[in-house]
């Protein structure tokens, strides 16, 4: 960690903003439950960034993994290797993820509604027969019921941010306020949201995602554009900072090209 | 080859039996079973699933929590009538192909699907392998797997009240896994990450144990299951069985081949070329045959 002013770089890919604001948001977190993929890249930047002792829990039973390089699969031997603790799969959901152990869960999805629930089973009308299969649940439900917050990382586009999800993989809010103690859903849900144009928060009493924050450089109507619904806006907006050259380099430091796309949970 | 010892019979336990992989495909695997074999990205038994293929075993209801491209492999050669998972696609790539072609367009066969989550499938291998015909866990609530998976159902605790869920046990005929090693007396022994295999191996009927090696002596590793030969039916020797996953301290994952994948496995007419030239016309798998291999001996390598 350097001790000299940030500098704000100049030019970067809104992915690259996307992973490094998600990283930001894991600061002062102490536990996260990890999805592979963009999940597992920003929170293995923010281990190297600001949130060194942030414990990273991986569904193949790994705890408190620190991966020199990036994980492909969430099983990979690196994994392992730099545990605290390599444990069953039957144990990881049932002693650390079910029992509350778990303070953030760290997901992506392929779609996303106004109440934040979540797809990433098919795309389609019909369960015997969707249009696209996708590859299904794996941890996602329980860690979107189980751990104490969820943060969801999406790209911004009509295709994800849908006004009804095809089908309700894991549940964010519902159908609103209440859904989730009338599910028996003990943690808090979906707080944050953040997509490569800017980052969406459950409204305290509608439960609907509204952008409180718009990345630099990003007009409100493109973000409009890409929302399958007639999206909900702070006022005032803020608009986030800019990633640093410190961000942006271990993060390209990190990343092999094409390497922060990968599969769900 | 007798059933799998449960250790309720008088006189001595039965023990594994060493087979070669074909002979013990040939005697465990039959069309119709319920067949799991598991592993969690680690340790994947891909070997013993194209044996299965060359044996053109068909029918089957294959049990995976993560199937990926052996999977992909076994339902685009047809072998599957029903397939028992929660996520199905190939890890930090993208979709299985033939699996979508499957479930989409019926090919080469319709798909039925008995869709979990990681928890509940992991909570029914738990329940079968503890002998009870269901689990309990805090899962599903508000999703739509609700109403589409009949393994699942609604259940108040008789103590508190509480609304949970139950999961259907799972009770596989034939569990295949692979392991690093077995000793010459056929007790199992393996490390790194384990997943939900020892729990498999139990919740089945039979069981087939693919290994690296067979050593003289099973010495401690950090973290190591051990399943006793007892509670295995049959073990083979195949090194290099689960590749290209990897096994920990043996070799390591060949991420290419997960890539390559994806283009062999979109095109029905690429996938069935690659399936004759690399599946029906290679040999069998096989190190061992008649018993276990003589004149090696040590610990392993790291």
């Amino acid at each position: 960690m350097t001790a000299t002013p940030a500098r704000a770089a100049t030019k970067w890919r809104p992915e690259e903003m996307m992973t490094v604001a998600a990283a930001r948001a894991l600061a002062g977190h102490t536990t996260c439950f990890v999805g592979i993929g963009a999940p597992s890249t920003a929170a293995n930047l923010a281990r190297r960034l600001h949130a060194p002792d942030l414990v990273l829990v991986y569904e193949s039973g790994t705890i408190g993994a620190r991966p020199r390089t990036l994980p492909l699969s969430i099983g990979d031997g690196e994994l392992a290797e730099t545990a605290d603790a390599v444990v069953s799969v039957p144990e990881v959901f049932n002693y650390w993820l079910q029992a509350g152990r778990i303070h953030v869960g760290f997901l992506g999805a392929a779609q996303l509604d106004r109440y934040a629930n979540i797809n990433t089973t098919l795309i389609g009308e019909d369960y015997r027969r969707p249009a696209v299969r996708l590859p299904g649940a794996g941890g996602a439900p329980e860690i979107a019921a189980s751990c104490r917050e969820v943060f969801l990382m999406v790209r911004h586009s009509r295709r994800t941010f849908v006004e009804k999800v095809d089908f309700i993989t894991s549940v964010g809010y519902g159908d609103g306020p209440g859904a989730r103690e009338r599910l028996g859903l003990r943690g808090r849900g979906p707080v944050l949201v953040v997509t490569d144009l800017g980052v969406l928060e459950p409204d305290p009493h509608t439960c609907e995602l509204t952008l409180t924050r718009i990345h630099p450089g990003v007009d409100l109507a493109d973000v409009r554009a890409a929302t399958g619904w007639d999206l909900a806006v702070a006022e005032p907006l803020e608009v986030t900072e800019p990633p640093t050259t410190e961000e942006l380099d271990l993060l390209r430091s990190l990343t092999q090209p094409g390497d922060t796309e990968g599969g769900a949970t | 080859m007798a059933e799998a010892g449960d250790g309720s019979g008088r006189g001595r336990a039965r023990t594994a039996t060493f087979v070669d992989l074909a002979e013990g495909i040939a005697a465990l695997v039959h069309d119709g079973d319920t067949v799991a074999l598991e592993g969690f990205t680690h340790l994947i038994p891909v070997a013993a699933g194209q044996e299965i293929i060359r044996q053109r075993r068909r029918d089957l209801e294959l049990v995976r929590m993560t199937p990926d491209i052996v999977y992909d492999q076994m339902v685009g050669a047809g072998c599957a009538r029903k397939l028992v998972f929660s996520w199905g696609g190939n890890p930090g790539v993208g979709s299985l192909h033939r699996l979508r072609d499957a479930v989409e367009h019926d090919w080469p066969a319709p798909l039925e699907l008995d869709e979990h989550s990681h928890a509940g499938m992991a909570n029914r291998y738990a329940a079968g392998a503890a002998g009870l015909p269901f689990a309990v866990l805090r899962g599903y609530a508000g999703t739509d797997l609700v109403r589409h998976t009949r393994t699942l159902a609604p259940i108040t605790c008789p103590f508190t009240g509480e609304r949970l869920t139950a999961v259907a046990a799972l009770r596989p005929d034939v569990t295949i896994i692979h392991a690093q090693r077995a000793d010459r007396a056929g007790n199992v022994q393996m490390w790194g990450i384990t997943g939900v295999q020892k729990e498999a191996v139990f919740a089945a009927r039979r069981s087939l144990v693919t290994v690296e090696e067979v050593v003289d002596e099973l010495d401690q590793r950090p973290g190591a299951v051990v399943l006793p030969s007892w509670v295995i039916t049959a073990v083979a020797v195949v090194p290099g069985g689960a590749r290209p996953s990897y096994a920990h301290g043996y070799y390591d994952r060949d991420n290419a081949y997960y890539q390559q994948w994806d283009a062999i496995s979109r095109d029905r007419e690429r996938f069935t070329a690659w399936l004759a030239e690399h599946v029906y016309a290679a040999r069998p798998a096989t190190a061992a045959s008649g018993g276990p291999p003589r004149g090696r001996t040590g610990g392993g390598r790291r």
